[in-house]
C-alpha cells in the first residue's frame, strides 16, 4: 500500500453518539484542530444522557478537610467495583474530577449552589463523604446540554459536521487491520453510505434493550456496539450489567427513581413484623395504606443490615437485598415492591433538590412522594461491560500517560470507544454518579489521543485509500438491508426482541446460576433459528422503523450472546454478578477481565480470561460492614439505624 | 390477534374475560407530499399504559380496527421520561410529550387522537423534522463561548436565586410545544428563510439563559443585535400560548419579556453609541 509522504486533505475524526462522552470528546478533537463527523440516531441533544439525574462525583475542598481526597474517590470506585478494575485508569479519571466540575462550572452549568455560592454537594452510594456536585435531579440532562452547546458552537464555525438520525452499521477496516472509516444510513432517507475518517470513535452507550424493558432510552440496544464486536473488536465483562435498585415499572419502561432520593435522606423499608425471635417475616395485613403502618412495622432492611452505609450501600448490594426482601415475600402487598420514603424530608426540601424524579413520579404514577412513600422495584439501568479497550499506563500506575495515542483504543487500531460502550473505569459494579465523570472523562483525556494518534499517522489517511476498501463494507451493507426486505419468513422481530428481553431478565440480572444460564443459551440458540426467518411488516424504503429495528435485533442477539456467556464461565460471584451456585469471590480464578471474541462460524462468542492491574490497590473484602442479621437473612435484632 | 375490536363504544363492565382497551386514531403520512389518511387501533389496557407503550404494540401488530393490516406507525421518541423532547405529538389536539400520556382504567372505550406537529414538514407519519429548532439556538449564540477545555479554575460563583432562575431556563429540552403553540411561528420549510422567521419562544428563553451567565453574557449584544433583527422578539404577539404548553412550565413570557426590555435598552445605546 502507499507509503507517500502524507496527503494533503485535512484528516477527520468520526465521533459516533452525541451523548456526554461523544459530545466531550467531539469538543476536545475540535479544539485541537481536527473537524469532526458526528453520527447520532436522535438529534444529539435528546442522547440518553439526558437520563442522568442524581450527579456527578469529585473530591472538592469541603469533602477533603474532612479526610477526603481525590485518592480516596479512586479506592472507593475500585471497592465499589469489586477490584475488577484496571487501576491505572481509575486512578486518572478520579484525579482529573475536579477539573471536569470546573470546566463544566465554567462551560454554566447550572450546579445548584449554597447559601455564599459555592457549588453544593450530596451524598450518594458507596461514600461516606459528601462529593456528588447536582443540578437539582437533571444533573445528566444539565451536563448534556452544556457540552450540546460547546458542539453547536464549533457547528456554527464549520468545524463539526453533525449527521443527525443516522445509524452507524459498521466499521470499515482497511487490509491493514485498522479502522478507517463507517458504513452509515440516513434513517429517513434510508441512503447507505460509507465515510472515511482518519479515526472513529464509538460513544454509543449502553445495551438495556437486550433485557427488554429497562431505565435506558429507546435507542439504547448495544447494536453499534455489537456490530464493531462481530467485526473484529474485543467485548470486555459483558457479564457485568447494573440493575438498579429503585425503579418505576411501566409497560413501556422502568423509569428511574435516583439514587439522590437515598443520597439525600430517602429511607427504604417494608411493611413486616417482627418476630418472638427478633427476625423480620411478612405482616399479615398486606394492604394497608403505608401512611397507617407503624414505625414499630416498618423494617427498614438496608439500615438494620449495614448501619454504616445505610440507604446509601452501592447498587449491587441494595439491589440484591431489595430482590431478596421480595422473595422472602415481605414485598409490598406481598409483590416485587418496597417502598422509597421521602416523605419525612418536607416538600419544600424535595423540591430544591430533588423536583426532576419527584416530577416523574406524579406524571408516571399519579401519586405526590411528598405524601406517600415511592413504590419501587430494581430495574436494569447501566452495563459496566462493553467495548474492551486498551491505555498507556504511567510507570508508578498512578494515572495513564496525557496524549497517549493507544487512550481508550479498543483492539483495532483507529477505532476507539468511549463512556458506556468502554468497558473500563466501573469494574464490576458501578458507583452512583461515576457514570457521567467517566463519560466526559474519557471525552477529554482521551479525545487529546485520538488527536495524537491522527497526527502520527500521517502518512496513511484514510482519503487516500482506494475506494475499494469502502466499497465491500457498503455493499455488503447494502445486501444485508436487501435480505431483510426480500424475506418473507414467519416469524415477527418485535416478539423475538420480547421474548429475549424476557429470558435475559429471568437468567441474567440480579441471581443467576450455571444451570439457568445454560438454559438461556439453549433458548438464544432458538431465537437465532427463529431470527433466520423473521419477515417485515414494512418493506419500504423511506423512513422504515421496521428495518432499523429488526437488523438491530440481529445485533442484540449477538450481545445477549456475550452476557451469557460471559455469566456462564465466570465461575464466581462479584460486584453485580451474583451466582447461586458460586457465592462466593473467587480472586484466585476470576480477578481478571471477561474478554469475548466472537467467532463468525457459529455466530456465537468465545470467552478467554485476562489479568487486570491492581497494582496500587490490594483486593480486599467487600462488605460495607455489613451486620451478622444482614448475613444470616433476617434473623437477629439489630437496632441500628444510620 | 387479539381481543381489540371488542370495544366500539362504550367501555363494558360485563364479564372479567372481555379485555378492556383504548382506541388510538392517528394521522398518517407515507412521505413528504404522500396524502394524509387516519387510522384507528385498539390497544388492550394493562396497568401502566402510555402513549408510546400503544405504538410499540401497534408496531407488533399493525392491523387496524377494520382488520386491515399496514405498516408500522412511525414515530420519534427516546427517554420516555420527559426529558429528552422526542416524542412531542398534538394528542387530542393539544400538544405535548406522548410518552407522559398516562392511559389509566378510566379511560376505557375511548379514542385518543394522534397527529403529528403542524410547523414542521412532516417526515413520516408522527415524525417531522424539527432541525429549524435546532438552527434557533445557532441564531442566539447559545453558548459560553469558554476560552478551551483545559483547566483554568472554576465558573463564576452565583447565589442560589440565581441558580434557580437560570434552572429553569435550561431544563427547556428543545421540544417545540411552544412553536407549535404560537400564532406567530408559521410553518417554514426553506431554510434559507429560516434565519428571517421568528425564532420561537423556546430559542429567546434560551438568549436570557446565557445572556445571565456571567461569561455567557459576552454575547449579549451579538443576541440582542440577532432578536432585533426580522424574526426576533418584535414578532411575539403575546398571545402568551407558549407558557400554557411548556411541559417543564420554563417562564417563556417572562423570557419574553425580559428580552423585549433588553432588545429596547440595547437599541437605544446603539442610537446614542452610533454604532
Amino acid at each position: 500500500m502507499s507509503t507517500m509522504s502524507g496527503s494533503n486533505t485535512t484528516p477527520r475524526v468520526i465521533v459516533v453518539g452525541g451523548g456526554l462522552a461523544g459530545l466531550a470528546g467531539t469538543v476536545r478533537i475540535c479544539e485541537s484542530g481536527l473537524p469532526v463527523d458526528l453520527f447520532s440516531v436522535v438529534p444529539v441533544k435528546r442522547s440518553h444522557s439526558v437520563c442522568a439525574q442524581g450527579g456527578i462525583n469529585a473530591c472538592n475542598e469541603v469533602a477533603r478537610q474532612q479526610g477526603y481526597s481525590e485518592y480516596e474517590h479512586f479506592d472507593e470506585t475500585v471497592y465499589g467495583g469489586d477490584f475488577l478494575q484496571h487501576q491505572p485508569p481509575v486512578y486518572e479519571m478520579t484525579h482529573w474530577a475536579p477539573r471536569v466540575i470546573d470546566l463544566l462550572d465554567r462551560m454554566g452549568v447550572p450546579f445548584n449552589r449554597t447559601s455564599e455560592g459555592q457549588r453544593d454537594l450530596r451524598l450518594f452510594g458507596g461514600s461516606l463523604y459528601k462529593r456528588t456536585h447536582f443540578a437539582g435531579a437533571t444533573t445528566g440532562q444539565q451536563l448534556m446540554y452544556a457540552l450540546d452547546e460547546q458542539v453547536r458552537r464549533y457547528e456554527a464555525e464549520g468545524r463539526v459536521t453533525k449527521y443527525e438520525h443516522w445509524e452507524f452499521l459498521r466499521p470499515i477496516v482497511d487490509d491493514q487491520g485498522v479502522c478507517k472509516g463507517v458504513v452509515a444510513q440516513d434513517l429517513r432517507t434510508m441512503q447507505i453510505r460509507a465515510f472515511r475518517a482518519d479515526a472513529v470513535v464509538m460513544a454509543t452507550g449502553g445495551c438495556g434493550l437486550v433485557f427488554g424493558k429497562s431505565t435506558n432510552s429507546v435507542m439504547c440496544n448495544g447494536a453499534a456496539a455489537a456490530r464493531c464486536y462481530v467485526h473484529g473488536a474485543k467485548y470486555g465483562n459483558g457479564e457485568f450489567i447494573q440493575v438498579h435498585p429503585t425503579a418505576i415499572p411501566g409497560a413501556d419502561k422502568l423509569r428511574l427513581m435516583s439514587e439522590s432520593a437515598r443520597g439525600e435522606g430517602g429511607r427504604v423499608w417494608v411493611p413486616a413484623i417482627k418476630g418472638g425471635d427478633g427476625g423480620w417475616g411478612p405482616h399479615p395485613d398486606a394492604a394497608r395504606d403505608p401512611r397507617q403502618i407503624p414505625e414499630s412495622e416498618r423494617y427498614y432492611f438496608l439500615e438494620e443490615r449495614y448501619p454504616k452505609y445505610g440507604n446509601i450501600v452501592p447498587r449491587d448490594i441494595a439491589t440484591r437485598e431489595i430482590f431478596n426482601i421480595c422473595m422472602d415475600g415481605m414485598g409490598v402487598m406481598g409483590g416485587n415492591m418496597v417502598y422509597l420514603d421521602l416523605t419525612h424530608l418536607g416538600r419544600e426540601y424535595l423540591e430544591r433538590k430533588l423536583l426532576g424524579i419527584i416530577e416523574i413520579y406524579r406524571k408516571f404514577v399519579g401519586e405526590d412522594p411528598a405524601e406517600v412513600p415511592m413504590r419501587i422495584f430494581p430495574g436494569v439501568h447501566y452495563s459496566m461491560g462493553g467495548l474492551w479497550t486498551t491505555y498507556s499506563a504511567k510507570d508508578d500506575l498512578r494515572g495513564m500517560v496525557a496524549g497517549a495515542p493507544d487512550s481508550m483504543t479498543t483492539n483495532i487500531p483507529g477505532l476507539y470507544a468511549f463512556g458506556e460502550v468502554n468497558y473500563q473505569y466501573h469494574g464490576a459494579n458501578r458507583l452512583g454518579a461515576n457514570a457521567l465523570l467517566s463519560c466526559i472523562f474519557d471525552g477529554l483525556f482521551c479525545g487529546l489521543g485520538v488527536v495524537n494518534y491522527v497526527r502520527d499517522s500521517a502518512e496513511r489517511r484514510a482519503a487516500d485509500l482506494p475506494q475499494s476498501v469502502f466499497d465491500g463494507a457498503l455493499k455488503a451493507e447494502e445486501a444485508l438491508v436487501q435480505k431483510l426486505t426480500a424475506a418473507q419468513g414467519s416469524e415477527n422481530p418485535y416478539l423475538i426482541g420480547r421474548e429475549l428481553g424476557d429470558e435475559m431478565t429471568a437468567a441474567s440480572t440480579v441471581v443467576k446460576s450455571g444451570p439457568r444460564l445454560e438454559k438461556a443459551l439453549a433458548r438464544l440458540d432458538e431465537l437465532r433459528a427463529r431470527y433466520a426467518k423473521i419477515s417485515l411488516s414494512d418493506t419500504g424504503m423511506w423512513t422504515n422503523q421496521n428495518l432499523s429495528y429488526a437488523r438491530a435485533l440481529g445485533d442484540m442477539l449477538a450481545l445477549a450472546d456475550v452476557v451469557l456467556r460471559g455469566g456462564l464461565e465466570r465461575k464466581e460471584s462479584r460486584g453485580a454478578h451474583y451466582r447461586t451456585d458460586y457465592t462466593e469471590r473467587d480472586d484466585a480464578n476470576f480477578l481478571k477481565t471477561t474478554v469475548a471474541e466472537h467467532d463468525a462460524s457459529t455466530g456465537k462468542s468465545r470467552i478467554t480470561f485476562e489479568d487486570v492491574e491492581t497494582g496500587l490497590v490490594k483486593p480486599r473484602a467487600r462488605t460495607y460492614g455489613k451486620t451478622e442479621s444482614g448475613a444470616a437473612g433476617a434473623k437477629k435484632p439489630v437496632g441500628a439505624t444510620a | 390477534m387479539t381481543t381489540a375490536t371488542t370495544t366500539n363504544g362504550a367501555p363494558h363492565a360485563t364479564s372479567s374475560s372481555a379485555k378492556k382497551s383504548i382506541r388510538l386514531r392517528i394521522k398518517r403520512c407515507d412521505g413528504p407530499g404522500k396524502p394524509e389518511q387516519w387510522q384507528s387501533f385498539d390497544v388492550p389496557l394493562e396497568p401502566g399504559l402510555n402513549i408510546i407503550a400503544c405504538l410499540q404494540k401497534i408496531a407488533a401488530n399493525p392491523v387496524t380496527v377494520n382488520g386491515e393490516r399496514t405498516t408500522p406507525v412511525v414515530w420519534d421518541s427516546g427517554c420516555l421520561e420527559e426529558v429528552c423532547g422526542a416524542c412531542t405529538m398534538v394528542v387530542n389536539g393539544k400538544v405535548r410529550q406522548s410518552c407522559s400520556f398516562v392511559i389509566d382504567e378510566s379511560m376505557a372505550g375511548q379514542e385518543i387522537t394522534i397527529e403529528p406537529m403542524t410547523k414542521y414538514p412532516v417526515v413520516r407519519d408522527l415524525s417531522v423534522d424539527r432541525s429549524r429548532l435546532f438552527r434557533a439556538l445557532e441564531r442566539v449564540k447559545a453558548w459560553v463561548p469558554i476560552d478551551g477545555t483545559h483547566h483554568l479554575g472554576s465558573g463564576p460563583l452565583e447565589s442560589p436565586d440565581d441558580q434557580a432562575t437560570r434552572y429553569v431556563l435550561s431544563t427547556c429540552m428543545s421540544c417545540g410545544c411552544c412553536l407549535e403553540a404560537c400564532p406567530q411561528y408559521q410553518r417554514e420549510d426553506d431554510p434559507a428563510k429560516w434565519d428571517q422567521s421568528f425564532v420561537g419562544a423556546h430559542a429567546l428563553s434560551q438568549a436570557r439563559l446565557f445572556n445571565l451567565h456571567k461569561t455567557g453574557a459576552a454575547l449579549k449584544d451579538q443576541r440582542l443585535d440577532a432578536l432585533s433583527d426580522a424574526g426576533g422578539v418584535n414578532d411575539c404577539g403575546n398571545a402568551q400560548n407558549c407558557v400554557k404548553v411548556c411541559p417543564k412550565e420554563i417562564p417563556l413570557t417572562e423570557s419574553i419579556a425580559a428580552m423585549g426590555r433588553a432588545v429596547t435598552v440595547h437599541n437605544i445605546k446603539k442610537f446614542f453609541m452610533g454604532r
